[in-house]
């Protein structure tokens, strides 16, 4: 999976918080990348790791009690890991920026809109304050900011929720930056605003051509807007490949269980059918796949190892025993008999 | 904006007839007649009732508190049975003094506060934050009395190099205008004045500004450390500005707002409070002039004196509350 023509390739990345209570492994072995103007997305249940992987790449981990114990975030060919602090600060906001959950709370409330943005284009952009307001208006235009001339000079609590994330967002592209990390942006907004602020991802994407990593819980967003997607579970991918083979062929069984929690609205009663049980404890992970206490499939052997990320078609890798061909069918199938009786 | 002020003026008006009142009962709670107590036990009948026919003691409680307050309402603030003089005029000399002294001490109770609580929050746990708030620790439980006596001893006996007491070396010429005297020695391009009043107000200003610098120090720590939690330091973080830039623009912004209505709090309190402190350093400000008042029973001063002091801090309130919406955009006034 991984190129040379990647632009972001992260690869065994392990991020670990150092608690008084133990060792949350949040991140634990994640490999994927991201090619030049791609949508790849991340999606997983609450607390399976996603923000802290996108926040692993920017350097942004709280420390202590976090700290990235292993691995490697090449960005255009460069480990970020290996950068010092100041080198981070010229990387951050200029050729990876990033947009947050709650639009609510990410912006500073005592601060102009004006001043949230001028301050990142001068930051990281040889303007004068003159040329980095006019940008800022230009941007504020572009994301779709009514009214952007006067709006400008307004603190965040005179937006509603949409217009907010509008201008995170328009704060975000303010540096033309090749890569874009989305930390559920849409989550925290109403149905009708998150399929709007959807819309200005994939036009903006088109108009500046950048990558976009979009992180979710909601398969729904992967659908709409992602290339690729890896599904995360307990700090460690599941599945990862292209969106269409993901819903066409998807195989680990957590991929699926999420799949059937997704509302059809084609059936005459909406079912629900959530994946029953909870994520397991990162402090205490079971020695075998993370995912066995909650899996219909579960076999002796899930409780013994853990599976590795096998690739199972052309750009396709699961990290199942069931899709492990050095595990035998037979072996497969009887075990699913015991599993499924079990649950 | 000019209607919320004019609102909170308004307001003013009970806040200040509800201290009239208090300040007006004051002489007659006391148990036993007021016009004894002021002159004592060895006063004459005659002498006596020279004093209440002078200050209208023999009149109904609503006569003499219509005449207390018509007289305020007229600028007159009444005489002191001490000095016989006017009591507006002499605030007119003792407030600029506690003012300044006040001033002075919120300076550097603010600007040392603020810094080191900034530092301590911001390299939390280094061996900075853990004295910085020790000794703030230590400093709000400092007795001020201790503190001034042992700064005198070693600056002004021992090295001989701050004045122990007033507010100039006598003999020191200077022209008041405003009675502060470090603005009038500079109006007056009078530095010699100048460095002597500075000299001067070194050690009462650390002594009365000891307290609200290691309240503000603490407060600011706290409130800075819950700020840096914040989902838009974050955000500030991940635009990739420069830390001076998140700590002072972004954080500090913030982390004010608690800091701040301390801040007008401990103002008020020294304005009124500063008696320890003008006493030890025979500072003549207000907190002296009241306390000396009390000590001899001279009340008209003592209810004038409250009933400024009280409109003061009522007043400093208000300032406090709209620097608030300089500070905090979302709070509206209507
Ligand atoms: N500062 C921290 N200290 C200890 N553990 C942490 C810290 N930050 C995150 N974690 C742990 O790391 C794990 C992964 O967190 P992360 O925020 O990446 O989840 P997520 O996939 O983004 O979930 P969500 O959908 O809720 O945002 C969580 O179990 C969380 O408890
Ligand atoms: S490895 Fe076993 S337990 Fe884990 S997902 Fe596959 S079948 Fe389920
Ligand atoms: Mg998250």
């Amino acid at each position: 999976m991984q190129n040379d023509s990647s632009l972001l390739e992260v690869r065994n990345l392990h991020t670990h918080f150092f608690t008084k209570s133990g060792v949350v492994k949040a991140v634990d072995g994640v490999d994927f990348s991201v090619k030049p103007g791609e949508t790849l997305g991340i999606v997983g249940e609450s607390g399976s790791g996603k923000s802290i992987t996108a926040l692993s790449i920017l350097g942004l981990i709280p420390s202590p009690p976090g700290r990235i114990v292993d691995g490697e975030v090449l960005f255009k060919g460069d480990n970020l890991l290996k950068k010092s602090p100041k080198e981070m600060r010229s990387i951050r906001g200029k050729e990876i920026a990033m947009v947050f959950q709650d639009p609510m709370t990410s912006l500073n409330p005592v601060l102009t809109v004006e001043k949230q943005m001028v301050e990142t284009i001068l930051t990281h952009e040889k303007l004068t304050r003159k040329q980095a307001f006019a940008r800022a208006l230009e941007l504020l235009d572009l994301v779709g900011i009514p009214d952007a001339k006067n709006r400008i000079h307004n603190y965040p609590h005179e937006f509603s929720g949409g217009m907010r994330q509008r201008v995170m967002i328009a704060i975000a592209l303010s540096c033309n930056p090749s890569l874009l990390i989305a930390d559920e942006p849409t989550t925290a907004l109403d149905v009708t605003i998150q399929a709007q602020i959807l819309e200005l991802f994939k036009k903006m994407q088109k108009e500046l051509d950048m990558a976009i990593v979009m992180i979710t819980h909601d398969l729904g967003v992967v659908a709409e807007v992602c290339d690729r997607v890896m599904v995360m579970y307990a700090g460690k991918p599941a599945e990862y490949t292209e969106t269409t083979k993901l819903f066409d062929n998807g195989k680990h069984p957590y991929t699926l269980g999420l799949m059937h929690s997704i509302p059809k609205i084609t059936e005459k009663r909406q079912k629900l059918e959530a994946i029953t049980g909870m994520p397991p404890d990162l402090r205490s992970l079971p020695i075998g796949c993370s995912f066995a206490p909650r899996c219909k499939y579960a076999m002796e052997s899930c409780l013994e190892s853990d599976p590795l990320l096998k690739n199972v078609a052309d750009g396709h890798a699961v990290r199942c025993f069931l899709h492990d061909d050095a595990f035998s069918k037979e072996e497969s199938f009887n075990e699913t008999i015991i599993g499924s009786e079990k649950s | 904006m000019l209607k919320y002020i004019s609102k909170r003026l308004l307001m003013l008006i009970p806040v200040l007839i509800g201290v009239s009142i208090i300040t007006f009962s004051l002489i007659h709670l006391i148990p036993g007649d007021p016009a004894r107590s002021m002159l004592g036990e060895k006063a004459t009948e005659a002498q006596l009732e020279s004093l209440r026919q002078e200050l209208g003691l023999n009149d109904p409680y609503i006569v003499q508190y219509g005449r207390f307050v018509g007289d305020i309402l007229q600028g007159d603030l009444g005489q002191s049975i001490q000095s016989k003089e006017s009591i507006g005029y002499e605030l007119l000399h003792k407030l600029p003094a506690t003012m300044e002294l006040t001033l002075f001490a919120m300076l550097l109770a603010v600007t040392i506060g603020i810094l080191a609580g900034v530092i301590a929050a911001v390299k939390q746990y280094s061996w900075f934050d853990n004295i910085s708030m020790t000794g703030a620790l230590f400093g709000v439980s400092l007795p001020i009395f201790w503190l001034g006596l042992m700064m005198i001893w070693f600056f002004s006996v021992k090295l001989n190099i701050l004045p122990p007491s007033g507010r100039l070396t006598p003999g020191t010429e200077i022209n008041t205008i405003t009675n502060f005297y470090l603005l009038d020695s500079l109006l007056t391009g009078n530095f010699r004045a100048f460095k002597d009043a500075f000299l001067h107000l070194i050690m009462p200003g650390i002594a009365l500004g000891t307290i609200p610098m290691a309240i503000i120090a603490r407060m600011t720590r706290s409130s800075m450390l819950e700020v840096m939690k914040q989902d838009y330091i974050r955000t500030a973080d991940a635009k990739g500005l420069k830390t001076r830039l998140i700590i002072f623009r972004h954080a500090l912004k913030n982390a004010f707002l608690p800091v701040l209505t301390v801040i007008g709090l401990q103002f008020g309190l020294l304005l009124g409070g500063a008696v320890l402190t003008e006493t030890i350093f025979s500072w003549p400000g207000i907190g002296r002039y009241v306390y000396l008042a009390v000590l001899g029973r001279d009340y008209p001063v003592v209810q004038s004196t409250i009933l400024v002091v009280a409109t003061i801090f009522v007043l400093v309130n208000l300032l406090t509350d709209l620097l608030y919406k300089y500070f905090d955009p979302r709070i509206r006034y209507e």
